[in-house]
């Protein structure tokens, strides 16, 4: 028997290439200067859905919650071999926090079939960890964490290794369930060449939307609203003949209560944000010589620092 | 949710494995006591379990005013279905204004468990938490006392302060190590509230199978000095320089997640934000170039020395000695001043 897997991705900012510039001169981040991927270990979730498929068939439907731009992600999804890529995006879903995120993927997961739904562990961005055991509360699913091995799938049951901090559990679910998976679990693939020629060109209706509003914005005798509309209307006709258009999914097309999307969804607000100053209290230089040593550790000694 | 009150107490979720309470939870109760007082309301800890009722003193003894305790057969392994039933129905029934959770995997499965079936806030990994004031940007509400979850984002590239002034409770994760542990008071005296827990009808989905837990071979949490290595360090082979000083030291072996990475050193030596949190009374950092990861997890030593061949390396910002030279050269020449206390005057 096949499983149908949902897999929900992040695209996010790559935080281990933030530099000084990628930061603004109030110590927010310039998220335009970062570079944005595919979030790494949703990259894991993906791979632990694709071996499923490839080991027992079904489908592998990728999700993703965000501006239109992260239809890239759904690209690269698409080029591993997903069969289905779908893009949340919505104006009133802007500022939601983790609670928020999760509803919203809910009501999306509803409008899907499903067996196993999964997640990455933690969205390196933030690092909470949140929208997977939120996600599962909100689906009433069995939720397993911290995946570092599928062990075995058979028939309703799901037999899955997780990390416990100082060491491991093996625990038994029965179908459906969630998962968040770590790194551990698995390499991810790479993308296929073929997929790539492929999908290269597919878009999201969002991402027409900019590219049409774009190419007319130079040209403002003849610019108008519906001519507009027109050509979009018509691109994406084109692109989904040739099974090219990304599906795009608003608040309303999955049922969302707006109570609790976006800002007012969330509960938790910013109060503040700094960049982070380092906090070097007094410096003192040592040149690397042995007298130069010596008399540290002499300080050191004498301070009771060290015996 | 629970409505905003200003009365609730402030609670700590103790966790317990096998009837041995975590650390961290009694890092909490030394945060949560100040939190407490300043808001002039008692402090709580939450104890689910089987056959836990002992814990209770050393929760009490570590600052705990109350300790509402859970017993049943049904608790003895942790689910995050049974242990968030347990959570909501307590903080529905008491209303406490702040629940605090550690940072562990447990942790980091729960809290987010009741947060999404109590329709609340909450913030994970928090490097501090203080009492302040928030005016709302838009409608500029004042809102008094709230919780300041603060914690870094972006890979410690920001901090962040949150607040949550209408869903209540306000609840946060605090990683390991972060918070001092206060020094138990056996004196001290507290309540004890036995309270039952309503899993009638609950089915747990999970069927344990096999649970491993090992020690940590190395506990650098309570090591007063850490000797610490990067990618620096070059090879395995040459990280025998790093452990030499640290036994002449008397001290624990760290490394950067770089050096973990690397195969230098095993994940347990790991300092930094995905490692071990550590404040010791010194810190020697050799070949680490400092990274925001890792800095998060030994900025707050009490004395820094960095040695690094990288005159810019951003370690050096935060060091309180800096040695620029290769490592190779200064380790040695450190053990020998160390072994014959050469500089000391006599």
């Amino acid at each position: 028997m096949g499983y149908d897997c949902v897999v929900c991705a992040k695209q996010v900012p790559d935080t281990k290439r933030i530099t000084g510039e990628a930061m603004t001169e109030e110590g927010t981040v310039n998220r335009a200067a970062l570079p944005a991927i595919f979030n790494p270990e949703d990259l894991n979730a993906l791979e632990q859905a694709l071996s499923i498929r490839d080991a027992h068939g079904g489908t592998v439907t990728l999700i993703t919650m965000g501006l239109p731009a992260a239809s890239e992600i759904l690209r690269e999804g698409l080029y591993r071999g997903v069969d289905r890529a779908i893009l949340i995006t919505d104006q009133r879903a802007a500022a939601s926090d983790t609670l928020a995120t999760s509803y919203i993927l809910s009501c999306a997961i509803r409008k899907l079939s499903y067996d196993i739904v999964l997640c990455g562990r933690q969205a390196i961005d933030g690092d909470t960890a949140q929208v997977g055991p939120q996600l599962a509360e909100k689906l009433s699913l069995p939720v397993i964490t911290y995946m570092e091995e599928l062990i075995s799938l058979e028939g309703k049951t799901i037999r899955v290794r997780r990390n416990i901090g100082n060491g491991y559990q093996v625990v038994e679910a029965d179908l459906p369930v969630l998962l968040t998976v770590t790194e551990a679990a698995n390499t991810p693939r790479p993308p296929m060449v073929k997929k790539i020629m492929k999908y290269k060109k597919a878009r999201s209706k969002s991402e027409v939307e900019q590219e049409v509003k774009n190419l007319l914005q130079g040209d403002f005798e003849n610019y108008a609203a519906e001519l507009e509309a027109q050509q979009v209307e018509q691109i994406c006709s084109e692109l989904k003949e040739k099974g090219l258009l990304i599906e795009q999914w608003n608040l309303d097309d999955i049922d969302a209560d707006l109570n609790w999307c976006g800002r007012d969804g969330s509960p938790t607000k910013v109060h503040r944000i700094e960049s982070v100053v380092l906090t070097g209290s007094e410096y003192k230089e040592i040149p690397p010589t042995e007298e130069g040593i010596n008399q540290l550790v002499a300080e050191l000694i004498e301070d009771h620092t060290i015996g | 949710m629970i409505e905003v009150n200003p009365q609730g107490e402030v609670w700590v979720f103790a966790e317990q494995e096998g009837g041995k309470l975590s650390d961290v939870p009694l890092e909490l109760l030394g945060k949560g006591r100040s939190l407490a007082e300043k808001l002039s309301v008692p402090l709580a800890a939450v104890l689910a379990g089987k056959d836990v009722r002992p814990l209770a003193d050393t929760l009490i003894a570590h600052g705990a005013d109350k300790v509402y305790l859970v017993e049943d057969d049904r608790l003895e392994h942790y689910q995050a279905r049974s242990y968030s039933r347990v959570l909501c129905n307590l903080i529905e029934q008491y209303k406490p204004q702040i629940v605090m959770y550690g940072a562990t995997p447990l942790g980091r499965d729960l809290a987010p468990t009741v947060a999404s079936a109590m329709k609340c806030g909450l913030t994970a990994d928090c490097t501090d938490l203080q009492i302040g004031d928030h005016v709302e940007p838009i409608t500029k509400h004042l809102y008094k006392n709230l919780l300041f979850q603060i914690r870094p984002a972006f890979g410690g590239n920001i901090i962040a302060t949150i607040v949550n002034y209408d869903r209540w409770p306000q609840m946060a994760t605090v990683r390991e190590g972060v918070m001092p542990m206060p020094a138990p008071d056996e004196n001290r005296t507290g309540e004890i509230i036995e309270c039952k827990a309503d899993l009638d009808g609950l089915v747990l989905p999970l069927k344990i199978l096999e649970t491993h837990r090992r020690e940590r071979k190395v506990n650098l949490k309570a090591a007063r000095i850490i000797v610490a290595g990067g990618a620096g360090v070059g090879s395995k082979e040459n990280f025998k320089l790093i452990w030499d000083l640290a036994e002449c030291l008397g001290a624990a072996v760290g490394g950067s997640r770089a050096a973990v990475d690397l195969g230098y050193v095993d994940a347990d030596h790991q300092v930094g934000q995905t490692g071990t949190t550590v404040r010791p009374a010194l810190y020697i950092a050799c070949g680490i170039s400092g990274a925001v990861q890792h800095r998060a997890g030994m900025a707050e030593s009490a004395k820094i020395i960095a040695i690094n061949i990288d005159r810019d390396a951003p370690i050096f910002s935060i060091a309180h000695y800096g040695i620029v030279g290769d490592l190779n050269d200064v380790i040695p020449k450190m053990i020998k001043a160390i072994r014959t206390r050469a500089g000391v005057k006599k």
